[in-house]
């Protein structure tokens, strides 16, 4: 018996690799491939021409030449003696320095208006709904502007501060907001263990770091504790003092003070200087982001259904315990992706660092490097590959996060 | 029963009472600002919060924006007619500057004697949207609507008659190759043609037909460089050109990353990464500093096309990733109907899938359409003409050196208005195309 379903033997033929479905992927594939290998060879020898005819080569050298230029916001040792690569690496840390504290109040603010706008207050949540529309639909780049007129042309200048008959004054006689920036005060150790400062504040922070793990360690046992035995030890002291004294003890040691700003001539000295060009781009990428991050919360909030708080409540949980146990870790689940994309947009809109001169990467590297060496290709190449890694090292690190919010499925 | 009944109780009722008011504290404005306003401590202390909030902006910004004085010449005249109507510590706007540079701030440097070019183009453009935006308009409007981008083309950059004709011309043929060659050919072969025929005319025909076209006829308005235009002129057109071209390729894209074929995705995967991982601004400099390049040796295109250009490429991958969302929100029921139905790829992509993606997307392509919108202000740091540039160049002026906020809130609450009716449009297309019961 034979079956009919094989067809009768045939050579391959080349119209099969149109009409033929098995084939016509791999048609399709291979003119894309070659159409793309055409286009990008077009693309390359004109960058090559190009090249050659306006004089110039394909070479990151210029990294390594000295940059001639002042950079006045920054976070490592720099002088206009020392390298572009330098120059570059003092603007990447600015755009982190900025991209950090705008993630970290555009969370705050987010949440709070997120939080507020959902609230029974009629007043709260029509104040919330103004802020967000307001802040979502005028574009960034003007409130930048705008704060930044405002912190310069409505603030006193350092004299006002002077003399008996001040106009100004200062904020507990330790902040003075001025139009030149604001000063704070900083913390300066009087027997530091580095010569280095940023040695000394990594073992602060690491002796921070061993205290919460330790605080962890702790609830960690009393919870273990309380699953055995049903009592749960009182540890808010255990966990007081964990928090507190090995910080308070290091800062003893290394004899910390506080270095308060003063007026010194014509402008004030000590303290930490923070430019009103970093603290206008760091209010509005703030306010801005921290209006979308509210409607992400609010939305987050709202698909946690009803029936979730009713149960908890009908099992007895306290309206803390609900929202810590039952609500905040669905909504976390909502939210974390959208927040993701919010710091990532948060990150990337720093660049407009650009209207009011504070100098991040794209300033320097991107800015005057390019200028003063005419290397357009190979900084704006470096530019593009920083912000890319930077957003992929975000949206990694956040992913991990969010794999461990998420619904746990069989 | 009923007669001991009757005995014990004194009085029986045996009409009913009219309804009463109900008492004061149920009812009303002092139910209402009790349950809104003071239902506990806390919302008691929030209410006070936000009415001081409240009271702290607006008796800075009420008096400042009412008593704002509208005739004069100068910020140092506006000052002069302050000092004698208020006294010169006094705080009010110079809202002169916008009915002084009101022209400025919508055309730029547009010439004066033909601003009717440019309004004519925006109410055609009104006219054009218009059935594509409300379905309860004559489809008929439709026809219009494709002719329009030519027509508004012609009238905002003026030059020969001719040359968009030309350029229509392209797509005309292209039409008629897929609607008369393509049954004799097959579909495939009649895609292809499509493409390579309009591609073929526009490179090697259309440039001498047009100027062989404009000698011996020559219509045509007085040509406008793209360096002329500014202000809200330059935003808008950015911003509707950016919004129309991205929104198919941004579907494609979508359609690319969804796709089984390996080198498609892996393209489209790559394309839609690298540009949402690095910001507008750098791209923006890219096309000002390195496009050239990019293209052979003696190539050089307007600045502001270039722009266009980004800005498409740009919220493209971002509504594919919108519409990625979509795409991968549908059950996976409708794809296999789909091919249950024997249709092929495009055709159950165009009947099926795409229709209930979309309105699934609609949300998130227009929050990235108000996106777009708003960006379009930073084609002021590759030197084009924005309001926000405009609002520096009014302010560089000797007459109005010193003026900030009245530009600042002008500015902004045109942006306000443009984003704000944006957002609430994909409210009311979402309303209306919900079909579920709820």
């Amino acid at each position: 018996m034979t079956t009919m379903t094989d067809p009768p033997g045939q050579g391959f033929r080349l119209s099969q690799l149109i009409y033929d479905t098995r084939y016509r992927s791999l048609t399709i594939q291979v003119v894309a491939m070659v159409l793309l290998m055409l286009l990008f060879s077009w693309l390359v020898s004109n960058t090559i021409h190009n090249l050659q005819n306006l004089g110039k080569d394909f070479d990151f050298g210029f990294l390594t030449q000295p940059s001639g230029y002042d950079i006045n916001q920054r976070l490592i040792e720099y002088n206009s003696q020392m390298t572009h690569g330098r120059a570059a690496l003092v603007g990447i840390l600015n755009t982190i320095l900025v991209a950090f504290l705008g993630c970290a109040l555009a969370t705050v603010l987010g949440v709070v208006a997120g939080v507020l706008r959902l609230s029974n207050n009629w007043l709260v949540s029509r104040l919330m709904s103004v802020y967000v529309e307001g802040f979502r639909n005028v574009p960034l780049l003007l409130w930048i502007v705008l704060i930044f007129a405002l912190m310069t042309e409505s603030t006193p200048a350092p004299r006002a501060f002077r003399g008996d008959d001040a106009t100004a004054s200062m904020l507990f006689d330790a902040i003075a907001v001025t139009n030149r920036g604001v000063y704070t005060p900083a913390i300066h150790f009087g027997t530091p263990f580095f010569a280095n400062g940023f040695f000394n504040w990594l073992v602060v922070i690491l002796v921070l770091g061993a205290s919460l793990y330790a605080i962890r360690r702790l609830h960690h046992w009393a919870t273990e504790r309380q699953e055995a035995t049903g009592d749960r030890p009182t540890t808010w002291y255990f966990t007081l003092g964990l928090l507190i004294l090995p910080t308070a003890i290091l800062m003893v040691l290394m004899s910390a003070y506080l270095n308060l700003p003063e007026l010194k001539g014509f402008n004030f000295g000590g303290g930490i200087h923070l430019r009103n060009s970093l603290i206008a781009l760091w209010l509005a990428l703030s306010l801005y982001t921290g209006a979308f991050i509210a409607e992400i919360v609010r939305g987050g909030i709202l698909a946690v259904s009803k029936g979730q708080t009713e149960a908890a409540y009908a099992l007895g949980l306290r309206p803390s315990t609900t929202m810590n146990l039952v609500i905040l870790p669905q909504a976390l689940r909502v939210i974390i992706p959208p927040l993701i994309s919010q710091f990532l947009n948060l990150t990337k809109n720093s660049s407009l660092a650009i209207a009011v001169g504070y100098m991040d990467v794209r300033s320097t590297l991107g800015g005057i490097t390019i200028n003063q060496t005419g290397r357009e290709l190979e900084g704006m190449l470096l530019l593009g590959l920083f912000y890319l890694v930077l957003s992929l090292l975000i949206s990694g690190a956040m992913n991990i996060y969010n794999a461990s919010v998420k619904l746990k499925e069989r | 029963m009923s007669e001991v009944h009757a005995q014990t109780v004194a009085y029986v009722r045996d009409t009913m009472l009219d309804q009463r008011e109900p008492p004061l504290s149920q009812s009303g404005a002092y139910k209402w600002i009790h349950e809104n306003l003071l239902s506990s401590w806390v919302n008691v202390v929030l209410t006070v919060a936000s009415l001081w909030v409240i009271w702290a902006v607006l008796s800075h910004v009420v008096p400042w924006a009412a008593l704002g004085i509208w005739s004069a010449d100068s910020l140092a005249q506006c000052r002069e007619i302050r000092d004698q109507i208020y006294g010169a510590d006094a705080s009010v706007a110079c809202w002169a500057v916008i009915g002084e540079r009101w022209n400025q701030l919508l055309f730029g440097f547009y010439p004066t004697e033909l601003y009717w070019r440019p309004i004519l183009a925006f109410v055609l453009f009104l006219v054009a949207i218009a059935p594509v935006l409300f379905a309860s308009l004559p489809r008929k409007m439709l026809w219009f609507t494709l002719a329009a981008p030519f027509v508004l083309f012609w009238l905002i950059w003026g030059g020969a008659i001719w040359t968009p004709i030309v350029v229509a011309l392209g797509f005309v043929i292209g039409w008629a190759v897929v609607t008369f060659a393509g049954p004799a050919i097959g579909a495939l072969g009649g895609v292809v043609l499509a493409i390579v025929a309009p591609l073929l005319y526009w490179l090697l025909v259309a440039g001498p037909l047009a100027d062989a076209l404009a000698t011996v006829l020559p219509i045509g308005l007085e040509p406008v460089k793209s360096n002329e235009i500014g202000g809200f002129m330059l935003a808008t057109i950015i911003g509707v050109s950016g919004i129309i071209l991205s929104l198919p390729l941004g579907i494609v894209l979508a359609l690319g990353r969804q796709s089984d074929l390996f080198l498609i995705n892996k393209c489209s995967v790559i394309f839609i990464e690298v540009i949402r991982g690095v910001p507008l601004i750098v791209w923006l400099f890219t096309a000002s500093l390195l496009l050239n390049y990019f293209l052979p040796p003696g190539t050089n295109f307007d600045l502001m096309l270039r722009v266009i250009i980004m800005v498409t490429l740009f919220s493209s991958a971002y509504i594919a990733e919108v519409v990625r969302g979509g795409l991968a929100a549908l059950p996976k029921g409708q794809y296999e109907a789909a091919d249950a139905l024997g249709l092929d790829y495009w055709k159950s992509m165009r009947l099926i899938i795409l229709p209930q993606a979309l309105k699934i997307s609609i949300p998130g392509i227009v929050n990235t359409f108000i996106g777009l919108f708003k960006d379009t202000t930073l084609v002021v740091f590759i030197g084009l003409l924005d309001p926000i540039g405009l609002s520096n160049a009014i302010r560089a002026s000797t007459q109005w050196n010193g003026i900030y906020w009245e530009l600042f809130v002008f500015i902004g609450l045109c942006f306000f208005v443009f984003c704000f009716s944006m957002g609430r449009y994909s409210l009311f297309l979402e309303k209306k195309l919900r079909r579920e019961h709820r």
